[in-house]
C-alpha cells in the first residue's frame, strides 16, 4: 500500500527454499521489492499471501537493517545486550573484539562513524547467535575500503557461528564475493528469474576469475544484472 | 565557567533595580527588597512561612503527577490511534479553551470546597496541554526502532523502557516545565477561592490588608522554592537524560 492510499502488487508467485548454513544473495534492481520480501520474512510485513515456513524448533531469525537502527540513547554494549534474550549473558567480548569493538564499548552512537556503527548492528545481530540472519544492503554508502573490510569480518562470522543468511543487495560484485548461491528477483509484480550458484572458493573469487564469472552472469540475465 | 557569575550578576541587577525604583517611589505600596526580606524572616521565624509553602507545595506536586500520568496516557493512546485521536479531539479543545477560573468554581460547586476538588481542578486545567504535547512525541515515535524492537523480540518493558521513553523524553520534559509554572500559579487561584491555607491564602489575606510587603514575601519564597527545584532536580535531571545527545561545539 502506497502513501496515497493505493494498493499495488508488489510481489507474486515468489518461492525459494533455504539450505540451512547457507550463505545466499538476494540481487534485483532497486525497488523491485527485495527489502518487501525481507520484511515479510521478518513479519514486519502482514500484507500478504502466502506462507513462510521456519525450521521446527525455537527458531531466532534477526536483522541488519539498511540504516544501523540503534538506540542512539545507550552505549555500544548496551546496544548489544538489550538485544540479548532475558537472562542470557553469554560471553560476547570475543565478538566484539573480532569486530574491533573493544574501545567503542562505552561510546554512544553518536560519537561513531557510519562504518562503526554497522560494526555495532552486525554485533547485535550476531550476539544472539541467530538460526537466520538477514540483511538488508548492510554495506550500502561505505566507502569501499570498509565495506571490504566489514564483508571479510561477516564471512568469517558466518563461518564461525554456522548461521543461515541472506542478504539483498543491488552490489553484484559483493554478492558475488560472498555467496553460495544468487536468487535474482525482477519484475512487476516481482518474481525469482534467475537461481545461480557460486562454485568457486571464497578465496579465489578475484581478479580474471571474479571477472569471468561476472561477466556470465550479466550476459545470461542482462535484465536484472547490470554489473 | 563564565555562565555562573554572569547568571549570578543578572540576578543581583533585577534586586538593585527593585531597590531602586522602591526607593524613588517612596509609599507604603511599593516596598524594597529590604523590607520585603524583613517579612520573610519574620514569616520563617513564626513558622509560618513554611507551613504555607509546604501546603502549597504539595497540592503542586499532587496536580503535577496527576495530570502529567493521566495527560501522558491520553496523549499517548491519541498519537497512536487515529480513531481514538479523531474522538477526543474536540474534546481537547473545548478543555484547553474553558478558562481556569469556570473550572475552579465548577469543581468547588459539585465537589464541595475540599482539598479533592482543589486538586482535582488544578489537575483539569493542565491535563489538555499535557495531553498536546505528548500526542505529539506519541506521533514523532520512529517505527524503525519500533522494528527493531520486534526482530529482537524486545519484551513489553525493555520496549518502554528503553525504546518508547527516551524518545518521549524531551515531551515529558517540555510538558513537565511549562507544567509546574503554569499550576503552581492556578493552585493560588484556587488556594484564594476554596482553602484555608497556602500560598494564595496567604496572599489574599494580606490584599485584604493592603500589605505589600507581604505579598512580595510569599511570591518571593516560593518563587525561590521553584527556582531552587529547577536547579537541583530538573536541570541536573535532564543533563543526565541528554548524556548521549551529541554537545554542540
Amino acid at each position: 500500500m502506497s502513501a496515497d492510499g493505493e494498493e499495488s502488487e508488489i510481489l507474486r508467485d515468489l518461492a525459494f527454499t533455504l539450505q540451512a548454513g547457507t550463505f545466499t544473495c538476494l540481487i534485483g534492481p532497486s525497488g523491485c521489492g527485495k527489502t518487501t520480501t525481507l520484511r515479510i520474512l521478518l513479519g514486519l510485513d502482514r500484507d500478504f499471501s502466502g506462507t513462510v515456513t521456519m525450521p521446527a524448533g525455537n527458531v531466532r531469525t534477526v536483522a541488519v537493517f539498511q540504516e544501523p537502527r540503534l538506540l542512539p540513547w545507550r552505549t555500544v554494549e548496551q546496544n548489544v545486550r538489550l538485544a540479548l534474550p532475558p537472562g542470557a549473558t553469554p560471553d560476547i567480548q570475543p565478538l566484539f573484539a573480532t569486530l574491533g569493538l573493544q574501545a567503542m564499548l562505552d561510546r554512544y552512537p553518536s560519537e561513531l562513524s557510519l562504518g562503526l556503527e554497522r560494526r555495532v548492528a552486525l554485533a547485535r545481530a550476531f550476539a544472539v547467535m541467530p538460526d537466520v540472519l538477514l540483511l538488508d544492503e548492510p554495506f550500502v554508502s561505505l566507502d569501499e575500503h570498509t565495506a571490504e573490510r566489514l564483508r571479510e569480518l561477516l564471512i568469517e562470522l558466518w563461518r564461525r557461528h554456522a548461521v543461515t543468511v541472506l542478504m539483498v543487495t543491488h552490489n553484484v560484485r559483493e554478492a558475488v564475493q560472498l555467496a553460495d548461491r544468487l536468487l535474482l528477483m525482477n519484475g512487476r509484480p516481482a518474481r525469482i528469474v534467475g537461481d545461480v550458484a557460486v562454485p568457486m572458493e571464497r578465496s579465489k573469487r578475484l581478479g580474471g576469475r571474479l571477472q569471468q564469472f561476472l561477466d556470465e552472469l550479466t550476459r545470461n540475465h542482462a535484465q536484472t544484472v547490470r554489473a | 565557567m563564565k555562565r555562573a557569575p554572569l547568571k549570578l550578576l543578572s540576578v543581583l541587577g533585577f534586586f538593585l533595580l527593585w531597590a531602586v525604583i522602591a526607593a524613588a517611589v517612596n509609599s507604603p505600596d511599593v516596598p524594597g527588597p529590604a523590607e520585603v526580606g524583613l517579612f520573610v524572616a519574620r514569616e520563617a521565624l513564626s513558622g509560618e512561612l513554611f507551613y504555607n509553602l509546604v501546603v502549597t507545595l504539595s497540592r503542586v506536586a499532587a496536580a503535577f503527577l496527576i495530570s502529567l500520568i493521566v495527560g501522558s496516557a491520553i496523549g499517548i493512546v491519541m498519537g497512536q490511534n487515529r480513531a481514538v485521536d479523531r474522538i477526543l479531539d474536540p474534546w481537547i479543545i473545548i478543555f484547553v479553551n474553558l478558562p481556569a477560573l469556570v473550572i475552579i468554581v465548577l469543581c468547588y460547586i459539585w465537589m464541595g470546597l475540599t482539598e479533592v476538588a482543589a486538586v482535582t481542578a488544578v489537575a483539569l486545567n493542565k491535563i489538555p496541554n499535557v495531553v498536546i504535547t505528548m500526542r505529539e512525541g506519541a506521533r514523532s515515535l520512529d517505527p524503525k526502532l519500533s522494528e527493531m524492537a520486534r526482530v529482537f523480540r524486545f519484551s513489553r518493558m525493555r520496549t518502554i523502557r528503553h525504546v518508547v521513553l527516551p524518545q518521549l523524553q524531551p515531551f515529558i520534559a517540555a510538558a513537565g516545565r511549562s507544567g509546574l509554572a503554569l499550576i503552581w500559579k492556578i493552585v493560588l487561584v484556587v488556594e484564594l477561592l476554596g482553602r484555608s491555607n497556602g500560598v494564595g491564602f496567604q496572599i489574599h489575606l494580606y490584599f485584604q490588608l493592603f500589605d505589600v510587603a507581604a505579598i512580595l514575601g510569599y511570591t518571593l519564597a516560593f518563587v525561590i522554592v521553584m527556582l531552587a527545584i529547577e536547579f537541583s532536580v530538573v536541570q541536573p535531571l535532564e543533563h543526565h537524560l541528554t548524556r548521549w545527545r551529541p554537545k554542540p561545539a
